[in-house]
């Protein structure tokens, strides 16, 4: 059942391990641990159900053709889902060919979001330091990650410099980094 | 951590996938030479696969998990570990049609070594090197992350034809060329695999035989090469460190 998480689960480098035997059921817990958090942020950003269950077809296919292209080493498994299928979302909204190249995607970042309890925590922080952005800083960032606008784009549309823009963009993301942080 | 100010800003976007021109060229530039700010990179990464947590929320549908395990179950992938026995499987009826197709080859290039081929059936240590080179050929053939590039001739109709199959982290590559003009005198073409990054590596030399065609067997190549293209050039026999233009023939996957 999908959201289901025995009660030993085996950690993702296990899983992906196994994955890389050939074990199918490998990839059933994966889809169970993260396709939540892979389809919920193609659907935001594509706003269509059907484009969003294809990313998150795309991405785990992926893992199963190719589980050497996830290295537990270099980040942890969910975060590097998550961001491989915003950027693959965002290719597919700006029509543009795959630019995203996934052995490139090094991801350094906490929590380990492998247990659904760590998810919910996350998920509950995000929200909280989203919400306690400054409503400009907020769009600014929301736009170039869930649009993929660029900065000069957001400066078109929203009339402030592009300068602010930049430096909303990246202290917000610093921001969410400081929240989870000691 | 110190990373460079100046181009903390753009770093940000760069992560994101929204820097272009001359900027996003400075960045990959700079990163390159930068181990602090490639730290810093993965950083923003991390930031960002944060901010995807705040889309949490709705599920995908029950049928969309059914639709993966049954393309899962499509692509069955070869385990990694009882190898051996997989061998055990595959090699009777690949081996038989890898070693078919070689000898077809040999026979066209030369008559002799099909009296060879017939001697060499009847010596088991001879036949185990074969079955080792046929071992390797058949793991670059049928595996699913082999490239397959195609290379036409650069400006004359395309009847000159080769074929690269190459699997990187084996170092392992086959080239099979056919309708290949013979080579001027005291020169012979030469096959270069163009990595991602840094100057073309010599993958063999060859002369095709009278009917054009050619091949070249997993030539001496460092392992784990991103190829970004192949390319030929005619050298003088004994083969050159760097091509000589002009390029003959070239195929990018």
């Amino acid at each position: 059942m999908a959201g289901a998480e025995p009660n030993q689960a085996r950690s993702d480098a296990a899983v992906v391990s196994a994955i890389r035997d050939g074990d199918e059921s490998g990839m059933a817990e994966l889809y169970d641990r993260y396709s939540g958090i892979v389809y919920s942020v193609a659907l935001r950003v594509l706003a269509d159900t059907g484009a969003a269950e294809d990313i998150l077809q795309e991405v785990f296919m992926q893992l199963w053709r190719n589980p050497g292209l996830f290295d537990s080493s270099r980040g942890n498994l969910g975060p590097w889902l998550a961001v491989i299928a915003r950027n693959r979302a965002i290719d597919g909204l700006r029509k543009r060919r795959n630019e995203t190249d996934i052995e490139d995607v090094v991801i350094s970042v906490e929590p380990d979001l492998a247990s659904e309890a760590a998810r919910s925590a996350a998920m509950s922080k995000v929200r909280t330091v989203l919400g306690g952005m400054a409503a400009g800083q907020r769009k600014a960032l929301e736009m170039a990650y869930f649009e993929g606008l660029s900065h000069s784009e957001i400066a078109t549309k929203t009339g402030e410099p592009l300068g602010t823009i930049k430096t909303r963009i990246r202290n917000g993301l610093l921001m969410l980094r400081k929240a989870f942080e000691g | 951590m110190s990373i460079h100010e100046q181009y903390a800003e753009d770093l940000a976007l760069y992560a994101l996938g929204t820097l272009q021109g001359e900027d996003r060229v400075a960045i990959e530039k700079h990163l390159e030479e930068c181990p602090s700010c490639r730290r810093e990179l993965e950083q923003y990464r991390g930031d960002m696969a944060l901010l995807a947590l705040s889309t949490g929320g709705p599920r995908p549908p029950s049928k969309a998990r059914q639709r993966l395990m049954d393309a899962v179950a499509r692509e069955p992938r070869r385990a990694a570990v009882p190898r051996t026995r997989r061998w055990g499987i595959w090699i009777p009826s690949l081996a038989a049609a890898v070693l078919a197709v070689l000898v077809v080859f040999f026979w066209r290039a030369n008559a002799e070594l099909r009296s060879d081929l017939a001697s060499l059936t009847s010596r088991s240590a001879e036949r185990e090197t074969e079955l080792q080179k046929t071992r390797e050929i058949v793991a670059t053939l049928t595996a699913t992350d082999a490239m397959n590039v195609t290379l036409v001739a650069a400006k004359s109709p395309p009847q000159p034809q080769g074929k690269v199959m190459y699997v990187k982290d084996r170092a392992s590559l086959i080239f099979l060329a056919s309708n290949i003009p013979a080579a001027p005198e005291h020169k012979a073409y030469e096959l270069w695999l163009i990595p991602m990054k840094g100057a073309p590596i010599p993958a063999g030399m060859f002369l095709p035989d009278s009917a054009g065609s050619a091949m070249i067997l997993n030539p001496p190549i460092p392992s784990g090469m991103e190829a970004k293209t192949f390319a030929i050039t005619l050298e003088p026999e004994k083969g050159s460190a760097t091509p000589t233009m002009p390029i003959v023939m070239i195929g990018t996957s």
